[in-house]
Formats: C-alpha cells, sequence, structure tokens
C-alpha cells in the first residue's frame, strides 16, 4: 500500500448561502497522517466528505499526486473512509461487510477472501467474521469499519472521528492501534477530530479550522508552542491557556491593574497575552488569591485572582496553596504569547 | 397460567364487551355457512353442505367461483406490486435528495390522502372510458393504486428517514453507483417496511368493493366482493351460500393476517422503526 500526496486547491463548498468551507489550501505529504480539528461546524467533515467525493465542492480543485480527482465518482478515487458511526451494512456479516468494496471490484472469490482474512487478522477481528455488526462490541465495530476502509489498499484513508464512539480506556488504546497500521502500510491519511488529545497524539501535522476556514497546519509540537492564533491558543491544550485581555504598552502588557514584562518588542496598543498555565509558578512577584484549587491527580490547578483578573496555574500537589491564600504569581517571561487585537500572533 | 392482576381483569372485561357483537357476528357467519338454518345464534334443522356447492359449479347464472377469485387475486397482487415498488421509489427520491418542489410536493400527497376518494368516483369514470380502461382490471387497479399511493409514501419515507446517511455514505465510498446503493442497500435495509406496506396493500385490495363495483360491469372480471354482493341483490337472499362465500372470501386474508401480523403491527406503530 503505497500513499499518495493530497492536494486542495482553494477548496470552497457553499451550502445555499451557508460557507461551509472557504479557499482552502493544503497539501499532504505521502504516508503522512494529518489531523483536521476544530470544534463541530467548523467545516472539518464537509472537507473530508469532498476529498471522498460524497460533496462536490463549490470552487477549487482535489489532486491526489497530479491526478485531479474533484469530478469523478467515488469509485474511482480509491479512498477508504470509516464513520463516526462506523456505518457497517447492518444486514451484512462482518466478513461480508469487509468484502464488500472487493466484490464491487468483481474480484475472484479466493482473492476477496484471502484478502478479507488478513486484513481482519491485522485488525484482530478474524474469529468474529460470521457475526453481524449488532452481535459484536463497539471496539470490535470500530475494527471492522477500518478493515472494511483497508482491505482495497486504498491511496488515501479518511477517518471521520472514528474514535469518538469508543470508551475513553479503549480509545487510548485504539489511537496507538491506528496510528501504528497507518505507519505500517504509509497510507496518506486524513484524520477528523474534534479532540485536541486525539489530534496531537496521533497526527503528523494538525491543521485547525474554524467556520469554514484553515487557521494553522503545524507538528503537534509547534501548534503547542506557537499557535498562530487566539482560537488555536484556546483550542489546542489541556488545561486551556490563560488569555488577557489588555494593552501593549513599551515593554509592558497591562491588564487590569496589572503589568506583565514582554520578552519581545510588539507594536503598542490592545491584543491579547497568552500564558499556558504549566508555564506560571507560585513564587513570583504578582500578588493574588486562590479561588479554586482542582485536583488533577500529579498536579493542581489552581485559580489565582489577582485584583480583578484570574490566572490558571498549574502546580504539582506538594506546592498545593489552601483556598483563600494570598501568593505571588509569577510567570516565565520567555514562554508567553502575544497576540493582536485581531487575534493574529505578534510574538515572541 | 397466573391470574390477571385486578386491574387487567377490569380491562379486560371491558374489552371482552366491547368485542362481543363482532364475535357475535363471525360465530353467526361460521354457523349460517355450515347449517341449514339459523335462528340467533341457534342452529336449527340439520347441517347443510348444499350452501357450498357454489364450489364446484357455477350458481344461477355467476361466473364459476375461479373466476371472481383469480381476479380478486390478480387484483389484490398486482396492485400491492406496483404500490410498494413506485411508493419506495418516490419515497426514497423524497427522504434523499434535493429537488425543486419537493416540499410541495409532500404536502399535496398528505392533501391527497385525506381527501375522500369516493367523490371522485364518478370524474374516474369518465377519464377511464376516455382511455379506454373502463370496465377492465387493469384500469380498477390503476385507480386502486393511485388512492392507496399517498399513505405508502409516508409510510415508506418515514422508514427511509430513518436510515442513517453514513451508511449510504460508505457504499458510495466502497465503490457503489447511486442506484446500486438504493438497490442494494436502502432497500434490503427498509424490508420491514416494504413487507408491511406490501401485506397492507394486499389486504386493503383483497377487501375493496367500491372501485370495482362501480368502475366493472361484466361478470367475467367481478372481483370477490361484487362475487358476494351478486348474492344480495336478489328477491330471495340466501343466507347460507353467502355466509359460506363470506367465508371463503375471508379465508386467505385470514391466513395472510396470521402470517403478516409482526409487519403489519409495524405500520401501526408509527412505521419509523426499522
Amino acid at each position: 500500500m503505497k500513499g499518495i500526496r493530497l492536494r486542495l486547491e482553494r477548496l470552497s463548498k457553499r451550502f445555499g448561502r451557508v460557507v461551509a468551507v472557504h479557499a482552502l489550501d493544503l497539501e499532504v505529504g505521502a504516508g503522512e497522517l494529518v489531523a483536521f480539528l476544530g470544534p463541530s461546524g467548523c467545516g472539518k467533515t464537509t472537507t473530508l466528505l469532498m476529498i471522498a467525493g460524497i460533496y462536490q465542492p463549490t470552487s477549487g480543485a482535489i489532486y491526489f499526486d497530479d491526478r485531479r480527482v474533484d469530478h469523478l465518482h467515488p469509485r474511482d478515487r480509491d479512498v477508504g473512509m470509516v464513520f463516526q458511526s462506523y456505518a457497517l451494512y447492518p444486514h451484512l456479516t462482518l466478513f461480508e461487510n469487509i468484502a464488500f468494496p472487493l466484490r464491487l471490484k468483481r474480484l475472484p472469490h479466493q482473492e476477496v477472501a484471502a484478502r478479507v482474512r488478513r486484513t481482519a487478522e491485522l485488525l484482530g477481528i478474524a474469529p468474529l467474521l460470521d457475526r453481524y455488526p449488532a452481535q459484536v462490541s463497539g471496539g470490535q465495530q470500530q475494527r471492522a469499519a477500518l478493515a472494511r476502509a483497508l482491505v482495497k489498499e486504498p491511496q488515501v484513508l479518511l477517518l471521520d472521528e472514528p474514535l469518538s464512539n469508543l470508551d475513553a480506556q479503549i480509545r487510548v488504546q485504539a489511537r496507538g492501534e491506528i496510528r501504528r497500521l497507518q505507519q505500517e502500510l504509509g497510507v496518506t491519511t486524513i484524520l477528523v477530530t474534534h479532540d485536541q488529545a486525539e489530534a496531537l497524539a496521533m497526527a503528523d501535522r494538525v491543521a485547525v479550522f474554524s467556520t469554514g476556514q484553515l487557521l494553522q497546519v503545524a507538528s503537534p509540537d509547534e501548534l503547542y508552542r506557537r499557535p498562530a492564533t487566539t482560537f488555536v491558543a484556546r483550542f489546542v491544550g489541556h488545561p486551556p491557556m490563560n488569555l488577557l485581555e489588555g494593552t501593549f504598552t513599551n515593554g509592558q502588557f497591562v491588564c487590569g491593574r496589572q503589568r506583565f514584562a514582554l520578552p519581545a518588542a510588539v507594536p503598542p496598543g490592545p491584543g491579547y497575552l497568552g500564558v499556558r498555565p504549566e508555564d506560571l509558578h507560585l513564587r513570583g512577584e504578582l500578588a493574588g488569591r486562590v479561588v479554586v484549587v482542582e485536583s488533577q491527580g500529579r498536579q493542581a490547578l489552581v485559580t489565582v485572582d489577582l485584583d480583578g483578573v484570574e490566572l490558571k496555574v498549574l502546580v504539582d500537589q506538594a506546592d498545593r496553596p489552601a483556598v483563600g491564600a494570598r501568593v505571588g504569581v509569577g510567570v516565565q517571561a520567555d514562554r508567553v504569547h502575544l497576540f493582536d487585537a485581531s487575534g493574529v500572533r505578534i510574538g515572541p | 397460567m397466573p391470574l390477571l392482576p385486578p386491574r387487567w381483569r377490569l380491562l379486560v372485561a371491558v374489552l371482552a364487551v366491547l368485542t362481543l357483537p363482532i364475535g357475535a357476528g363471525v360465530l353467526w357467519l361460521l354457523l349460517t355457512g355450515w347449517f341449514d338454518q339459523v335462528h340467533g345464534l341457534l342452529p336449527v334443522g340439520g347441517w347443510s353442505p348444499e350452501n357450498w356447492r357454489f364450489l364446484w359449479q357455477p350458481v344461477g347464472g355467476r361466473p364459476p367461483l375461479r373466476v371472481p377469485l383469480l381476479n380478486s387475486l390478480i387484483f389484490a397482487t398486482v396492485v400491492a406490486a406496483l404500490e410498494v415498488v413506485v411508493a419506495s421509489l418516490a419515497a426514497y427520491a423524497i427522504s434523499r435528495m434535493a429537488f425543486p418542489g419537493r416540499r410541495a410536493f409532500l404536502g399535496l400527497v398528505l392533501v391527497l390522502h385525506a381527501f375522500p376518494a369516493v367523490s371522485l368516483l364518478i370524474a374516474i369514470f369518465y377519464i377511464l372510458r376516455l382511455l379506454g380502461l373502463f370496465d377492465t382490471l387493469a384500469g380498477v387497479i390503476l385507480v386502486k393504486v393511485a388512492l392507496e399511493l399517498p399513505l405508502g409514501i409516508w409510510l415508506m419515507k418515514g422508514f427511509f428517514d430513518y436510515l442513517s446517511w453514513e451508511i449510504e455514505m460508505a457504499a458510495l465510498v466502497d465503490g457503489m453507483s447511486r442506484w446500486g446503493v438504493f438497490w442494494r442497500i436502502a432497500l434490503p435495509l427498509v424490508r420491514p417496511g416494504l413487507l408491511a406496506l406490501g401485506t397492507f396493500a394486499l389486504l386493503s385490495a383483497w377487501g375493496e368493493f367500491i372501485l370495482p363495483f362501480t368502475l366493472i360491469v361484466s361478470s367475467q372480471r367481478w372481483t370477490m366482493a361484487m362475487y358476494m354482493q351478486s348474492f344480495l341483490s336478489e328477491a330471495f337472499t340466501d343466507f347460507g351460500m353467502m355466509a359460506a362465500v363470506g367465508l371463503t372470501y375471508a379465508a386467505p386474508v385470514l391466513v395472510l393476517f396470521v402470517l403478516g401480523q409482526r409487519y403489519l403491527l409495524n405500520i401501526y406503530a408509527g412505521g419509523v422503526k426499522g
């Protein structure tokens, strides 16, 4: 199975007057796994369905390598897809479900049987092949859906929230399994998800969507360290980043009665300062009072009120303060994120 | 068997009283069919196989039984088949495809369903005459199908609406054509609906009286309902034979109902639960 390079060019989709996807440009390398991340209604699934050939783009182009495919019927695109509901055919056994795409290609019976067995073994569902979808667990249905998508050795694998219907425990396990399988097979893959942890854990690169537009495409690490906009900054990372609205003046950010030193020069004016809870500590000089303490296992999330400005600080359980205690919040100056008034990153 | 709880006993008693007249009617039919005479619900005189002689010989200028029986059979099966085919195609289009006038069409279908068909009879009579379909089985079949279609379309739409879009998308991605998705994925999944509608249409057509009575003249094209009615229209009514005919007419329905009641319950339960 050899992945292809996938390219989206100025891809747009309108439903009546609603713009679902707006002028999307994206290139996915051969064998790469790119996650489409965003809240529901942001256009990520619409984009996926255009790649699959279910939706016709309103304008723009889709290329698989150098072949333009956006006018082709799904069957001529050679994509495999796993749906959120798995969409197994309830009136067919798992064997027939997985064999379905091969039968449509009119492959000889023996080859169909052999390939179904091989794929089922790869996914650990070989003993269940004569059962019906309703007779197996959610995790097994999910594997069967993945087997059906992979059995025809597609050029592109599309995963639409494949894990969201699984129990939390199996989900983390399935994440790793899908990723390993994808790397072994080298198939170019798009994963649609609204779960930032899933996107960061599985993807080579993450594309963040909001209201039909692509905000940032970057590696998980880059996305976390240098979010391009306040939306990305809020969406990626848990617990979420503190984002303060205020004004930049010479060398300082002013928010309420608080002043924060800036690591880089930015033009003066209104804007946002962001800092992740783990980049704050309680041995600093900004005086405040503890309002809430939430236990997070090894660490605790402390909400501190600094004269009307609230900051969330992640501390070790050992350093956990009492509610009402007076503390001094400190900022690691080189770890702050600066955004202008429209939410675009301006530094550092 | 454990006794019913008190509240249920009362309910069963009330239902039993309400059902009594119907039960008595059925009992009368059974007795009258088999005995010489029945006074009230008491058989008088002897056992009378004479009531059943219509089974093997034509009675009083009427065609032999096999003629109306075969006509009814053709009428009911063709109506049911046409209705299932047309209703599922129309319902699928309405449920799945966006086309101009879709909402208006749906509303119109509903209005047609509510429209009392009897008020159309005279117009239908003229139209069939114009088409040369008056006094033919084909003409009555067309009319019956047309009148029953609105219900069928709405019923099947409910079943198709309940189908997941994602399953159809999966079939497209797996390489199936749009038509193939309808034929090999959607239709098998609404099988309970098809069976329910088919059974319902069959029963309704089997019991149909007013349309053939109005639109068919020749006794060679009588249906069972008309055959039975012909026993009433004489100066002397042979109730014994009429009851026997009625029992014969009802027998296939009883068989079908026993076989198909599981699917029929689907209709009466709202029709959306596939």
